[in-house]
């Protein structure tokens, strides 16, 4: 069957097999390998994207799912050079090691400041209750969420 | 890699072609909507439908509203918008209970009501919160609409009344007065299926338990409904006596297996103490004024 829908604000279509997941779809279809491939059974979030600015977990969607819809991966944070305040908040703060979960951290807490951007340590800590981190333990993702949060207010007001 | 089997796949475009495609497809065709609890089993190769119908479209099935003397949930309703529902926290709060500990946020984003209900895995909160809310769920197929009390949606593990070529589409669950409602889970780490949980509903008219309905989930081959303690709390006073002659019940009369969220005596044990909070906790709702009226 044929899919079409829109990564990272480029139109893709593609014949695929039904049965294709999303995640596979992004990383081998397309070509964008930035977005993990874990678990596969929905409980690490290392594959989370956004679709239409929800975060899903790519693995336990159906790429045929997703026809239509707009997805926005890991790879959309970075433009020309210039990090996502989530992302700089990650470097600032330490908030990997080996840099599995990154993405799924990175797309899960993106989507939580798009939504809340003074987000409480408890609202960070719920968000990614479904991401699994196994280096870091979690404080120093948190510490970087804080940071790109006030970093995004500062931007806000100064602007 | 888990792939599931292969399968043909079709986007419904209204509710009448979902059941058309049903009907033409047979036994063999399965809806799905979030598709959190489904492509999972598909997977594990546990569920082999040879034709999906995507249902993500059919928006006219999302939703939460009053009318008629019940608050409706439609089927394709998400999680995400079960746990924050207003109106539903106000006149049935054990949603909420059960929403703020079922899966986790990205995957509450996707999974629905009407998936969780028919997946109808014994661990599931939402039958158990349904079940203990005396919902009926609208089950429609090509011939018309019929409407089944939560007693009767459990016909099996895994299996429920909704027949081939129908598709469930609404939950109701009926204002009365009076009404409190808690759901108590016990997991081993956030997001994980239930050890126990236990969901509670209560109706009092200012003295006496008018009505009660209690329900277990991960206990049993599947959810329990503690039709026995419904009608020892029917006609009492609430009290922590009778919390805790309901909470034996629900020791006796469920069926836990050994694994490895626990052993068979924990389970029952847990079951009971879960019943308790959960009793304690809806009748103090009711109380407080948490109600329905």
């Amino acid at each position: 069957m044929n899919v079409s829908m829109t990564i990272n604000g480029e139109r893709v279509s593609h014949d695929v097999e039904p049965r294709l997941l999303l995640v596979h779809y992004i990383r081998e279809t397309v070509g964008l390998t930035g977005t993990h491939w874990g678990c596969d059974t929905s409980n690490c979030g290392a594959c989370v994207v956004l679709i239409d600015g929800e975060p899903v977990k790519s693995c336990t969607t159906l790429a045929a799912m997703a026809d239509g819809h707009e997805i926005r991966t890991v790879e959309s944070l970075e433009v020309d050079g210039r990090l996502d305040p989530i992302q700089m908040g990650f470097h600032e703060r330490h908030a990997l090691q080996c840099g599995f979960c990154t993405p799924g951290m990175l797309m899960t807490t993106r989507a939580l400041l798009d939504e809340n951007p003074d987000p409480s340590d408890l609202e960070i800590r719920t968000a990614i209750s479904g991401a699994i981190c196994r280096c870091t333990g979690y404080k120093n993702i948190v510490s970087a969420v804080q940071w790109a949060a006030q970093y995004e207010a500062a931007a806000k007001r100064g602007a | 890699m888990q792939t599931p089997a292969a399968f043909e796949y079709e986007r419904a475009t209204s509710v009448e072609g979902a059941i058309a495609s049903l009907e033409r497809l047979g036994p063999e065709a399965r809806i799905i909507a979030g598709g959190h609890s489904l492509l999972p089993m598909m997977k594990l190769r546990l569920a082999n439908p040879e034709h999906l119908i995507d249902i993500n479209d059919l928006k006219e099935l999302a939703y939460i509203r009053e009318a008629d003397g019940e608050i409706r949930i439609g089927a394709l309703t998400r999680h995400v918008d079960l746990l924050k529902s207003e109106l539903l926290a106000r006149h049935f709060p054990l949603f909420r209970d059960a929403e703020h500990v079922i899966a986790d946020p990205v995957v509450r984003n996707r999974g629905t009501i009407g998936g969780s209900l028919c997946q109808a895995d014994p661990a599931e909160d939402l039958s158990a919160v349904c079940t203990a809310a005396k919902a009926k769920v609208v089950i429609r197929g090509v011939s018309g609409e019929r409407v089944v009390g939560m007693e009767d949606f459990h016909v099996g593990p895994y299996m429920t009344a909704v027949g081939a070529g129908e598709l469930l589409t609404e939950i109701r669950l009926a204002l009365r007065p009076g009404a409190g409602s808690a759901h108590e889970k016990v997991e081993r780490r956030a997001g994980d299926w239930a050890i126990a949980a236990a969901s509670a509903a209560v109706w009092l008219n200012g003295v006496a338990i008018t009505d009660a309905g209690i329900a277990l989930s991960a206990v049993g081959l599947t959810t329990i409904h503690l039709s026995r303690a419904d009608e020892l709390l029917r006609g009492k006073e609430p009290s922590e006596e009778l919390f805790q002659q309901a909470a034996e019940i629900a020791s006796a009369d469920c069926s836990p297996g050994a694994d490895g969220r626990g052993p068979i005596d924990y389970k029952r044990h847990l079951a009971g103490v879960l019943t308790h909070r959960a009793l304690r906790r809806a009748a103090t709702r009711a109380l407080q004024g948490e109600v329905s009226s």
